[in-house]
């Protein structure tokens, strides 16, 4: 009876393994390749999937007991906040328009991610890494769930959040966060979890996350605070995840190596090239500043990310080459970015402006070496021109690059005065490219990046306008079809934020407040 | 100064997002479900194509045969988003803990007769390994079906089952010990009466149409299953043992309940769309269902003994009926 007892306890370990890797087994009426069809061509070498270590252990009653009740409380917070018009109490209108960006930038990707989770979470051969997996496809459908439900009421009172949707699979700069997660999940199952679940949950995600929760908090938002703060919890499980994988991968085969090394430099390169958006957001967006861009860079990747690369260093993994460009870039991107948008301000579906005198101040003094030698001056006649009634907006279309389709608005890294441009030739084709790595990923799999859809291109070849339109008519105007199909509403989503609806709307309700107080 | 803010009243510009307002009409507040549901999907201007999957698109509504005009045409009665759903899940986990408790406290399990336990043991173990195959076919369809109204309960069901698979698993450390759980798994890979089951598994793992899997899976295996193992053979546990098997399985037998209401509403929606769509189904569900009573027949012979033809024929006729109801003809 005592030798029962005894074998009745499991340790945890054992115990979370028969609730999960347990339920596994080999199949013999179908053959494993066939019920697995896509976990070998990438050429990663698996030999033994036992000793995959579970990044973290939690049975499904314990995941809806803590999920649920971490539910209850976010959407009591959204509620409270809703109901006491807490929309009013943010720094300034302008702070609302980085929430836009979030909304059709972001929240899509949070979507793929669900649906990529749910992907990989069945088509990994080994047990333990589909659980974890698949529990992360369920907190990403929860995040693009809880983010659209924190703003929807913004939707409610504010232009450019109304076809969030609609306007991510169309607008020329949210082909940048589409293309990238379009690129994660259509790789195989490995590279995707070295996408998603490696470079961008663990070595970038506080460069998003970070400056965006504390943004909120800074500039009054306890709504988008209150989902960022929950989603980070979710977020502790998924870094370790994805750890877990590079770490099984570099264990399993040494033939691994450079094929991670491959994955980790691009997506380190993709990833970085995206948040250049995070960034400018950081910068010029948020009227109550947590820390630039810069400092960003320099605490959660120099800093974090030099100590994770010198803990993967017993693998053989090196730190990827494009941070020494990053790392130069650091103090130029943001203000290139902003100064672009700016510029496209009448194709964007968030308002644009130049920042206040204090504002320029506080970008001289973070920016010691570049704003007021290359940046400032350009804005400053920018916002004076704009001041005397000349508001200029580029109607020229950018061109962009074939990898990350940003438009070329980068400098080489040893002139900043210099456009940099690279290109390749492919079937007899010119491709440009921003940057030597976006040029590298491409010659690397030219078939793949030839596919993509690129908005300026499409512009060109008639087929970003609505259906019932004729371009041939007399008095056409190809801008303003273009911003229709985007369903971007011309003077309401778009152009400055000075005598915007938004601005407006904001201080007639703020004055109202204010005279009841 | 104080600024009272829930003093201002203000008309708000638009009661939700344009894809709402289009399907439900201009100014109607929509729900939270409508929000995190309706168009959330990509559907147009996909970048690359899948290196696993060149055929297709990311996402792509002819990886199935069935045809919709309007994939959001699917609702969930039960109107889950994840937190509408996890809230659901957490309270019946919260009733299933407390059984749990209480039948470890009062130690409700040591006197359960020898022949109940055997037989509990020996057919509802292996079904762990049904639980991780229908977890595996939902995961299957979330990922590769289309739109977000069918995909989402998709990805709730998979967790289901794997909740459920951890639920037996429970209760057989609770009745045995971990060698139990592995002469179940011994069963299901090497005895006779598990291998037409674990064939139907098997096969389904490899299917490629998302919505045949999802007839296979979701209407037919569960359909036939759970009303003989959470009704059929609870009862006959029940009339030897008594109800503490009722209590551990309540989790399952609920969820039962609650699920095939969504099935029936997701099979009835795509039946109705079309008379092709209504033949495809019911082919699909005629070939899997005597598939799955083939598969099932030896359990419930097993099980059920002299009473098996009685239960295999009220079980098809239980079937029948419902797939009838939600507008397949069989
Ligand atoms: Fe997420
Ligand atoms: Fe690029």
């Amino acid at each position: 009876m005592d030798m029962k007892v005894a074998a009745k306890k499991l340790g945890l370990k054992e115990r979370y393994a028969a609730m999960t890797r347990g339920l596994d087994w080999e199949t013999t009426y179908q053959p494993m390749d066939t019920v697995y069809p896509y976990d070998k061509f990438e050429g990663i070498k698996i030999h033994d999937w036992d000793k995959w270590e579970d990044p973290f252990r939690l049975t499904m009653d314990a995941y809806w007991k803590y999920q649920a009740e971490k539910e209850r409380k976010l959407y009591a917070i959204l509620d409270a906040f809703n109901q006491n018009n807490g929309h009013l109490g943010v720094t300034d209108a302008r702070y609302i328009n980085a929430l836009k960006l979030f909304l059709t930038a972001v929240t899509p990707l949070e979507y793929m991610a669900h649906r990529g989770f749910a992907h990989v979470g069945r088509q990994l051969r080994g047990a333990g890494a589909r659980v974890a997996c698949q529990m992360q496809a369920l907190d990403e459908l929860r995040h693009a769930q809880t983010q659209i439900h924190s703003l929807s009421n913004y939707n409610k009172h504010y232009n450019g959040f109304h076809d969030w949707r609609h306007m991510h699979d169309r607008i020329w700069y949210l082909s940048v966060p589409k293309s990238f997660f379009d690129d994660a999940v259509t790789a195989g199952p490995f590279e995707y979890m070295v996408a998603i679940g490696f470079s961008f949950e663990y070595v970038l995600t506080n460069l998003l996350f970070v400056p965006f929760i504390s943004g909120a908090a800074y500039n009054g938002d306890m709504g988008a605070m209150a989902f960022g703060f929950s989603a980070q919890s979710d977020e502790a499980r998924h870094m370790t995840l994805g750890l877990e994988m590079i770490k099984f991968m570099l264990e399993q085969d040494p033939a691994n190596l450079p094929i991670v090394q491959g994955w980790i430099d691009k997506w380190t390169w993709r990833g970085v090239r995206m948040l250049t958006i995070v960034g400018m957001m950081m910068d010029y967006m948020l009227p109550k500043r947590v820390m630039s861009w810069k400092e960003a860079w320099e605490i959660y990747f120099e800093e974090s990310g030099g100590a994770l690369f010198k803990d993967l260093a017993r693998y053989g993994i090196t730190i990827p080459k494009c941070v020494a460009q990053a790392t130069i870039e650091k103090e130029h991107i943001t203000h290139q970015a902003w100064t672009t948008f700016y510029q496209y301000g009448a194709a964007a579906a968030f308002n644009t402006w130049i920042p206040e005198k204090e504002e320029l101040d506080w970008l001289s003094e973070k920016y010691p070496n570049t704003f007021d030698k290359y940046y400032r001056p350009r804005l400053e006649y920018l916002g004076e021109q704009a001041k005397q009634g000349k508001r200029f907006y580029s109607t020229t279309l950018p061109m962009l690059c074939q990898c990350c389709q940003i438009p070329m608005f980068f400098t080489e890294p040893d002139d900043p005065t210099k456009i940099c441009y690279r290109e390749s030739d492919h079937n007899g084709e010119k491709y440009h490219f921003c940057s030597d790595h976006c040029k590298e990923i491409f010659d690397h799999e030219p078939e793949k990046y030839v596919q993509a859809w690129m908005p300026v291109h499409q512009i060109y070849q008639g087929n970003c306008f609505k259906p019932d339109v004729d371009p041939t008519a007399e008095g056409f105007d190809p801008l303003a079809a273009v911003l229709d199909w985007y369903n971007i509403q011309f003077g309401r989503d778009n152009l400055d934020f000075e005598g915007s609806e938004d601005q407006k709307n904001f201080d007639t309700w703020r004055q109202t407040a204010k005279s009841n107080g | 100064m104080h600024i009272d803010l829930r003093t201002v009243s203000i008309k708000p510009l638009r009661q939700t997002f344009d894809n709402v307002a289009a399907r439900l009409g201009t100014n109607k507040p929509a729900s939270r479900y409508q929000e995190g549901t309706l168009d959330l999907q990509a559907d147009v201007n996909f970048h690359y194509r899948p290196l696993w999957d060149s055929a297709h698109e990311i996402f792509d509504a002819s990886r199935t045969a069935i045809k919709m005009r309007d994939w959001y045409s699917f609702k969930d009665p039960r109107q889950f988003y994840y937190g509408t759903y996890t809230l659901a899940r957490a309270r019946m986990q919260e009733k299933v803990e407390g059984d749990f408790e209480l039948v470890e406290e009062r130690g409700l399990l040591e006197n359960y007769p020898a022949a109940a336990k055997k037989l509990a043991l020996e057919v509802m173990l292996p079904l762990r390994h049904v639980e991780w195959g229908a977890n595996m076919n939902n995961a299957s369809i979330c990922a590769y079906g289309y739109g977000t109204a069918i995909t989402q309960p998709c990805i709730f069901q998979a967790m289901d089952h794997l909740g459920m698979a951890q639920y037996l698993t429970r209760i057989g450390l609770l009745l045995a010990d971990e060698t139990e759980l592995e002469a179940a798994k011994t069963a299901w890979l090497q005895d006779a009466k598990w291998q037409e089951l674990r064939r139907y598994v098997e096969d389904t793992l490899v299917v490629k149409d998302w919505f045949e899997l999802f007839i296979a899976q979701n209407l037919v295996l569960d359909g036939l299953l759970y009303p003989f193992i959470y009704e059929q053979l609870d009862q006959v546990l029940a009339a030897q043992a008594g109800p503490v098997m009722s209590m551990l399985t309540r989790f399952q037998s609920e969820w039962f309940t609650e699920t095939r209401k969504w099935v029936d509403a997701s099979v009835k929606t795509a039946a109705s769309e079309s008379p092709e769509n209504q033949a495809i189904l019911s082919q699909w569900t005629l070939s899997y269902r005597d598939r799955a009573l083939t598969a099932l027949t030896p359990l419930v012979n097993y099980a059920l003994g002299e009473n098996a033809p009685a239960v295999l024929d009220a079980l098809l006729e239980e079937f029948n009926m419902r797939a009838t109801k939600a507008g397949l003809k069989l």
